[in-house]
């Protein structure tokens, strides 16, 4: 099983390898003529206010933690729908359960007002 | 011997990016370095055959955990020095669990091989590799019959996990304007509209 | 010749293995590279060519009379190569060089488990497609570590539409998969291909019609393309995420990542609900060199996707965000779920394709 691997490690290998050429490439052949005002950060023509790294809305945490369980659920359906043909109807029918309990939760989300974004 | 090798880097890699979790200033920084710690974890599980768990690994904590983790530590501005501060106050319990998890992981590692009783020893690995498919079919098929109930708990848990988010992070705001879809899209023409027909004005 | 063919048969076997393989996975970094160049090029000829305007029409191979416009993004790589890299004075240095290799690793590292044909793939890792899954959810460290690390507003910005937007299509995406899985009954990718095999009505496009739909959708989304492209929102936010890269960092951060994602997009498109590398004369035409699975096949079925991607950006107005959040969570999830359900009746009830 192991063996199968080796390429993907590779191919990581090779990946980073392009990246940190094409970067060094443009950093020997490029010019480098640095002044003040083309360091400072893109604003519409005037003087930053204040600092960018500004608070957000909750609503996007909101929105990730909603992400990491529809997620988890997600790497719980994969052996499910993997193994269909061997769990026979007493594994179908638990993970309906087991969707329709999370369903639930959906449809709470929605009723809540958790999905509007305005 | 090959696998020797990347045990031990990872292995290395791993340990390292632990302290750089720990020791690095910048909290973003910390961030990137618990990634990286999941990513070789990943890479160790993966070099015992645990497939599936290796790549959920991936997926659910550094898809989808460290994304939360990110969001909350980009945009919260953290007092680097009022931390500094918890720390020392900190360090006592910190060394205390550190502590317990050593215990725990002598005691399964040292103490199991000793293997006192029966029951003690170390589970094998051959059965699952004698089933034929693969790890995540294996895993399928033991979950959804055999483990029905902690899988169910799990659901419960999951649907805990949701209110509890919505509770707890959910502020409506007054006011706000939203639109109905439903209600924009069964609008018709003889709601909105209406044709008045004006008879033309004489000249003078 | 000889001689050096005498030298490599004294390398010891294991060696010539590894030697192969790295020549093969250069091989396909390559082609892939030169996809996304050509892909550049069809995207501004295409987009052209619907609005009624000629598309890049002067950048020749040396000089020659014919194929004009052919050589244009060779030309647009030596010109970005050799524009200065803007490192912004208030950015994280370090990550704001991190964050285009960030971006790109998995963007190429996911071509691994692709079946390219009926003998060539890679890594044929038994849980291919959960490996698929893992690294695309990896794409959105690169955009939010470049949004943060320019220590720009517009970038910032960006990067957090891009991150929320990502997060509620990646969803909608493991859904749609989880009912090739239930068709397929395999992870492993060519078995998912093979698995398609015996004809066009058996390809997964059929019993999976919605699910393929909005994979497709949300893989748009994904790699933040029009009508979903509010991450970059050049009329709103100047560029988003990355406003403040140029040169090379912009070409490793922003060109290459997000066309490679796309003909990956279009990739698995055809390889979980097209047949892959199958033949649609299979079942017409049995035996004949018409029904052959080869990449050929493959290849036409990615051409078609991508000619959708480009299709979709001249033709449809930006969404709203507000929209795309909605179309996302309130209509794709509850979808992919719905027909997750009916998919359960087909294998209870041995309908279609799962009829014993």
């Amino acid at each position: 099983m192991l063996a199968e691997y080796l390429p993907i490690l590779i191919f990581l290998g090779v990946g980073t390898g392009l990246g940190l050429v094409l970067i060094a490439l443009g950093f020997l052949l490029g010019p480098r003529r640095p002044d003040a005002e083309k360091l400072s950060p893109y604003e519409c023509g005037f003087e930053a206010f204040e600092d960018s790294r500004m608070k957000f809305d909750v609503r996007y945490y909101l929105v990730a933690i909603l992400f990491i369980l529809f997620d988890l659920e997600i790497a719980f359906l994969f052996p499910w729908a993997v193994s269909l043909d061997e769990i026979g109807t007493f594994g179908l029918v638990s993970m309906l359960v087991f969707l329709a309990i999370l369903v639930v939760g959906f449809i709470y989300e929605w009723k809540k007002g958790a999905l509007e974004w305005d | 011997m090959l696998i020797t090798i990347l045990f031990y880097t990872f292995a290395a890699v791993l340990v390292g990016a632990a302290l750089g979790v720990v020791l690095s200033r910048n909290t973003v920084h910390s961030a990137l370095f618990l990634v990286l710690a999941f990513f070789t974890s990943a890479a160790l599980w993966l070099l015992l055959e645990a497939e599936f768990l290796g790549i959920v690994l991936v997926l659910v904590y550094v898809g989808a955990v460290m994304v939360l983790f990110l969001f909350v530590v980009m945009m919260l501005d953290i007092n680097v020095a009022q931390l500094r501060e918890g720390l020392t106050r900190y360090a006592p319990l910190g060394a205390l669990v550190a502590l317990m998890v050593i215990v725990q992981i002598v005691y399964v590692t040292w103490v199991r091989r000793l293997g006192l009783t029966a029951d003690m020893a170390f589970p094998s690995a051959e059965p699952l590799r004698g089933t034929q498919g693969s790890n995540t079919e294996a895993l399928g098929a033991l979950l959804y019959d055999d483990y029905v109930l902690p899988f169910q708990l799990a659901a419960v848990v999951l649907l805990v996990a949701i209110v509890a988010a919505i509770v707890l992070t959910m502020r409506s705001r007054p006011g706000l304007k939203q639109q109905d879809v439903a209600k924009q899209v069964a609008v018709r023409k003889e709601d909105r509209v209406r044709l008045v027909k004006l008879p033309a004005e004489k000249g003078p | 010749m000889n001689e050096a063919l005498g030298y490599w048969d004294a390398v010891p076997a294991n060696l010539q293995d590894l030697v192969i393989l790295v020549l093969q996975i250069l091989g396909v970094t390559v082609a892939v590279i030169l996809s996304v160049a050509f892909m550049t090029l069809a995207e501004r000829k295409v987009i052209g060519w619907i609005q009624v305007r000629h598309g890049p029409n002067q950048i020749r191979i040396f000089g020659l009379p014919f194929l004009k416009g052919v050589a244009q993004p060779f030309a647009d790589v030596i010109k970005l190569l050799l524009k200065e890299i803007v490192v912004p004075a208030n950015a994280d240095r370090f990550l704001f060089l991190v964050a285009p290799l960030i971006a790109l690793v998995p963007a190429l590292a996911t071509w691994a488990v692709v079946p390219f044909s009926p003998d060539f793939v890679l890594a044929d890792i038994d849980a291919g497609l959960l490996y698929v899954l893992a690294l695309t959810s990896l794409g959105v460290y690169g955009i939010i570590l470049a949004g943060w690390a320019a220590n720009s507003k517009y970038a910032l910005l960006g990067a957090m539409r891009s991150a929320a937007q990502i997060v509620a299509y990646e969803i909608a995406m493991g859904f749609a998969l989880v009912g090739v899985l239930m068709a397929a009954g395999s992870l492993n990718l060519t078995e998912i291909v093979k698995s398609q095999s015996g004809g066009v009505l058996e390809w997964h496009w059929l019993w999976l019609f919605p699910l393929m739909v909005i994979y497709f959708i949300s893989g748009i989304a994904e790699t933040n393309r029009a009508p979903f492209d509010v991450a970059e929102g050049e009329s709103e936010i100047v560029a988003g995420f990355h406003v403040e890269y140029s040169g090379a960092t912009f070409a490793t951060l922003f060109a290459l990542p997000e066309y490679a994602n796309m003909i990956l997009v279009a990739t698995l498109s055809a390889v979980f609900f097209l047949g892959g590398w199958l033949s649609p004369f299979e079942g017409i035409a049995p035996g004949t060199l018409l029904a052959e699975p080869s990449f050929v096949w493959l290849f036409l079925k990615i051409v078609f996707f991508l000619f959708l991607f480009l299709w979709f950006r001249a033709t449809f107005p930006r969404y709203r965000y507000d929209q795309i959040m909605r179309l996302g969570w309130k209509v794709f999830i509850p979808l992919t779920l719905v027909w997750i359900f009916v998919l359960a009746a087909f294998v209870h009830f041995e309908i279609g394709p799962w009829a014993a």
